[in-house]
């Protein structure tokens, strides 16, 4: 049961050929056994969960109607608002606080009949690569348990990889999906920027994130991406594409597909064999009627700086609520409400927390604004432009996820600056605003190597089409860690 | 020697009280006297994940003001994060605007001395309001601050005038006549408590430029301003400089105090609210809008001018203040004498008022009871100085005058054999003053003043005058002859 995809779960559970009480417990029993070692989870939330499975048991035996996701068990990132249910972002600031409301993602993934398991590790406030900035610390990527799964959603991809949950949420400010989506071997889409309701994602850098959908095959990833996309009368950025996202458009038909391949994304730091896999992949899509040609993007060079400029311009900002007045950790401190608040930030937020909400309060200030902020917005716009213009003449950009395979845990911990550079990428990404999947595409020394698609504004089907036959040729999604 | 020159400029900030929900969120924006924290929601509390969504309507009003106020309407309009750290602030940000304001380069007329002064709107926009700290007992000495975040949220608009105000008073003149423009608008209702607070800067010729925060109402500007500006002239007359700094009015003890010195200025760190889209104001959007505009106090005056053929001046007062001009038209649609009505609003009604300072809204007066009292002056049923008798009287207690006449007997003298068996009774009684009387025809007057006593101002005091005058005549004869 745990090797099904979601589709199959949902038809299965929705006809009556297996119990949606039985599938979760299946799931759970999984959990109970490797996730001793993986730590992708920081909370599981089993009562509810069965009683949910419960519920579609007793519609399935009254026949009545049930919607996609009946009986799929969902892992969420522990910054997705559940009602009454504690969320932390991985961090001791929001200890014990339980929203009193639920995200978009998680209405609409309860309206379609799914289980939300329980919430992810995760980087602090999103904020790193490798999801260890956790107050619960590392999750091990389950190909390789002292290497990091990536991040920030790392514990949604090791849940996914682990077979602990067929589907999952992440959110994706810099790479946050893509990343650990890569360095796991699963499927991880980041939506068009607007695409996704924002309403309930506890914020990071809110110019440039996105929740969305994790799972092992491409069909599952679009699954959960056509229940989770569409305006949301709640935030305020989310726009109704020109032509709602449509499952049946993704049938993995490449012939024809122009492919424009950055040279600006095999730059330096790229490991040689990632590239080398990549390319494969690329030829592969060749031989099934695509036609790529390498083209030069020079303005990437300077999206890593902006992304950072914006992102902890905006987390400076963002995380300035956390002050322990009415919700979360309250440092134990004497004296006036300035010092209270000082005292609950120092012991509340880790060290990466600090050190993006000092840098972007620095980059915001008097003075320094016209240098750093404004020029990266600038920066940004360029970015956009150039990824525009490239989409008019091509209809996907192919580029490996991630410059490396995962690296082992501790390893860049002390030097924040490589961490950033893992990020190379695929933040222009996010500045950009358009989306992009990462697409298993192949194993060095059983490590696991991702390729990045990305495509027109709101045409995700486009990029998962090309993802599909990638996915299809390989068959990657039938390899499985050994964990356990 | 001149004084050297002083200039003001005020920040005023005015609640959007026509809104019935808050400027980011569906909440009720009505916080007064409600239980403390229940008109919250996860937006205004600012827990993780919310979102502001833009109130449509607070922006037609923000549009609406910067009209009246002759600004230019911006046809985009951005909102911006204003950041800092305080109690009363849920994100510990304010969304508020920065560059592109609903409107800029505004202006308002004033009457200053019987000359039309321009002043000089920088801008209009639109912010939310913080929660509300509550103390026990005095800010010093609670032992804890409370907070409600019932008003967190509620629609702001921010009123920047230019420094061209010179001197308190006019920065009086100036919140009232802003105060009747919005009322107009119908999108302000300042009778609300804390519904208009005021922060403003002020600069002697010479010295730096010093804000005033914390100014409650627009009663306290003349004040506050008053007390600082005193305090800035001692200063120089002491030879002492005036640093830049940020002080707060203390109402209580009626002082400005230091807050914070010019090394201490806050870094606002504004940048563009990510989580809000830019708004365009279309020209089509901005004429419909300006179509819906009422006359505003400027053109009411004209009006009450020509409609009522009321005296220039006496419209200017009316229209400072909408539920004043209101209740004037109202009275006067009843009335036989509009002319007459206007002298009663302005000159009689708003001392009374005054004296027990009390806001028409707050008085018990109507209109009718108005129009009645003039009415009855005009058939001469009552004297105007028993008519000012009971407007006292029925402005706190809402008594029907027609009725208190009777009850009270409050009848003017038409009988003359009553009317001067009173002034036979005075001149018997008020020896000295009669005699002075026959000296200084001035000391007629407190002679009148006498019978107007004695028959409980019932009387016509030019008619008592006459017959005074008449029989102090007599006498001053009998006198010489005898």
């Amino acid at each position: 049961m745990l090797r099904l995809r979601a589709v199959e779960l949902a038809r299965m559970v929705r006809e009556g050929e297996v119990k949606a009480e039985e599938v979760i417990e299946a799931f759970y029993e999984r959990v109970a056994k490797v996730d001793g070692k993986v730590r992708a989870f920081v909370r599981l939330i089993k009562e509810r969960a069965l009683e949910e499975a419960r519920r579609i048991d007793q519609t399935v035996a009254k026949r009545g109607r049930l919607g996609k996701l009946a009986g799929v068990p969902i892992a969420i990132k522990d910054n997705i608002c559940i009602k009454g249910v504690e969320v932390t972002c991985a961090s001791k600031i929001l200890a014990g606080y339980r929203p009193p409301y639920d995200a978009t993602v998680v209405a609409r993934i309860k309206a379609e009949d799914g289980i939300i398991m329980g919430l992810t590790n995760m980087d602090e406030f999103a904020m790193g690569s490798s999801t260890e900035n956790s107050a619960y610390g590392p999750t091990r990527n389950p190909w390789s348990l002292d290497r990091v799964p990536g991040g920030s959603s790392g514990g949604s991809a090791a849940a996914v990889a682990a077979r602990m949950a067929p589907l999952a949420l992440g959110s994706d400010t810099g790479g946050s999906i893509r990343c650990p989506a890569a360095f796991c071997s699963i499927v991880g889409l980041k939506p068009t920027y607007g695409h996704v309701s924002r309403y309930g994602l506890i914020a990071y850098a809110c110019s440039l994130e996105q929740i969305g959908p994790m799972a092992r095959t491409v069909e599952d990833c679009a699954l959960l991406l056509s229940i989770i996309a569409g305006r949301d009368p709640k935030d305020s950025t989310t726009a109704n594409p020109p032509r709602p996202f449509n499952l049946s458009e993704v049938k993995g038909e490449v012939k024809g597909v122009r492919i424009a391949v950055p040279k600006e994304l095999f730059g330096e730091g790229t490991e040689p064999r990632v590239a080398e896999e990549v390319w494969k992949a690329i030829h592969l899509l060749e031989e099934l009627g695509a036609k790529y040609e390498e083209v030069s993007m020079p303005s990437l060079k300077y999206a890593l700086a902006a992304y950072y400029v914006i992102a902890m311009s905006e987390a400076s900002s963002n995380l300035a609520r956390y002050d322990g007045v009415r919700y979360g950790f309250r440092a134990n401190a004497e004296g006036d409400w300035s010092k209270v608040y000082s005292k609950t930030r120092e012991e509340g937020f880790g060290p990466e927390v600090k050190r993006r909400i000092i840098l972007g309060t620095f980059a915001l200030s008097a003075g320094y604004y016209g240098r750093y902020y404004l020029k990266a917005l600038k920066v940004r716009s360029l970015i956009r432009n150039e990824y525009l213009s490239m989409l008019k003449k091509f209809d996907v950009i192919i580029s490996p996820t991630m410059p490396t395979p995962p690296f082992e845990i501790g390893e860049k911990v002390e030097d924040p600056l490589s961490m950033y550079m893992m990020d190379v990428d695929t933040v222009p990404v996010n500045l950009a605003g358009v989306p992009a999947v990462s697409v298993p595409c192949g194993f060095i020394d059983g490590l696991p190597v991702g390729l990045q698609v990305a495509g027109r504004f709101f045409e995700e089907a486009a990029i998962l089409n090309v993802a599909l036959a990638i996915e299809t040729e390989l068959k990657l999604y039938s390899k499985e860690p050994e964990v356990a | 020697m001149e004084e050297p020159e002083v200039k003001i400029g005020l920040e005023v900030h005015c609640q959007v009280t026509s809104l019935k929900t808050k400027l980011f969120c569906s909440c009720p924006a009505d916080y007064r006297g409600k239980q403390p924290n229940t008109h919250v929601c996860p937006t205004c509390l600012g827990l993780p994940g919310s979102l502001p969504v833009v109130n449509k309507k607070a922006v037609e009003e923000a549009v609406k003001v910067a009209l009246a106020l002759n600004c230019q309407v911006a046809n985009r309009i951005v909102f911006y994060r204003k950041n800092y750290f305080y109690p009363d602030l849920p994100k510990n940000f304010q969304i508020s605007q920065y560059d592109y304001p609903v409107g800029v380069n505004g202006k308002v007329y004033l009457d200053v001395g019987g000359r039309k002064k321009e002043i000089r709107i920088r801008r209009v926009h639109l912010e939310e309001d913080p929660g509300k700290l509550v103390y026990k007992g005095s800010i010093t000495e609670s032992p804890y601050t409370l907070v409600d975040y019932n008003r967190a949220g509620v629609a702001l608009i921010e009123i920047v005038t230019e420094p061209d105000l010179s001197s308190p008073k006019e920065a009086r003149l100036f919140l009232q006549r802003l105060r009747s423009i919005l009322e107009h608008l119908g999108v302000f209702d300042g009778s609300l408590e804390g519904a208009m607070r005021c922060d403003s800067n002020i600069s002697v010729a010479g010295g730096a430029r010093i804000e005033v925060k914390n100014i409650s109402s627009f009663k306290e500007v003349e004040r506050a301003l008053t007390f600082e500006l005193l305090r800035q002239r001692n200063l120089m007359k002491m030879g002492r400089k005036i640093e830049r700094e940020t002080r707060h009015w203390d109402e209580v003890r009626g002082v400005t105090v230091t807050l914070r010195v010019k090394e201490e200025e806050m870094d606002y760190r504004y940048f563009p609210e990510p989580d809000l889209v830019p708004i365009e104001l279309t020209p089509e959007f901005i004429d419909a809008v300006k179509r819906t505009l009422p006359e505003l106090p400027d053109a009411r005056k004209d009006r009450l001018t020509r409609q009522y053929g009321i005296a220039e001046a006496e419209a200017a007062v009316l229209v400072s203040s909408k539920p004043l001009a209101d209740f004037f038209e109202e009275a006067a649609s009843m009335c036989k004498d509009p002319v007459k009505a206007a002298k009663f609003v302005v000159h009689t009604l708003l001392g009374v008022l005054n004296y027990y300072g009390l806001d028409l809204p707050e008085s018990k007066i109507t209109p009718s009871h108005l129009a009645e009292l003039v009415n009855m002056v005009e058939e001469g049923v009552v004297t105007e100085k028993t008519a000012k008798y009971m407007l006292r009287d029925i402005v706190v207690s809402g008594r029907s005058p027609r009725r208190m006449v009777d009850e009270e007997g409050l009848q003017k003298i038409a009988d003359s054999a009553v009317l001067e068996e009173a002034v036979e009774r005075v001149l018997e009684e008020e020896k000295e003053d009669v005699e002075a009387a026959m000296k200084d025809e001035k000391v007629i007057h407190h002679l009148v003043g006498h019978v107007l006593k004695l028959t409980k101002m019932r009387t016509d005091p030019k008619m008592v005058y006459e017959m005074l005058k008449e029989r102090i005549e007599r006498l001053k004869t009998s006198y010489a002859s005898a």
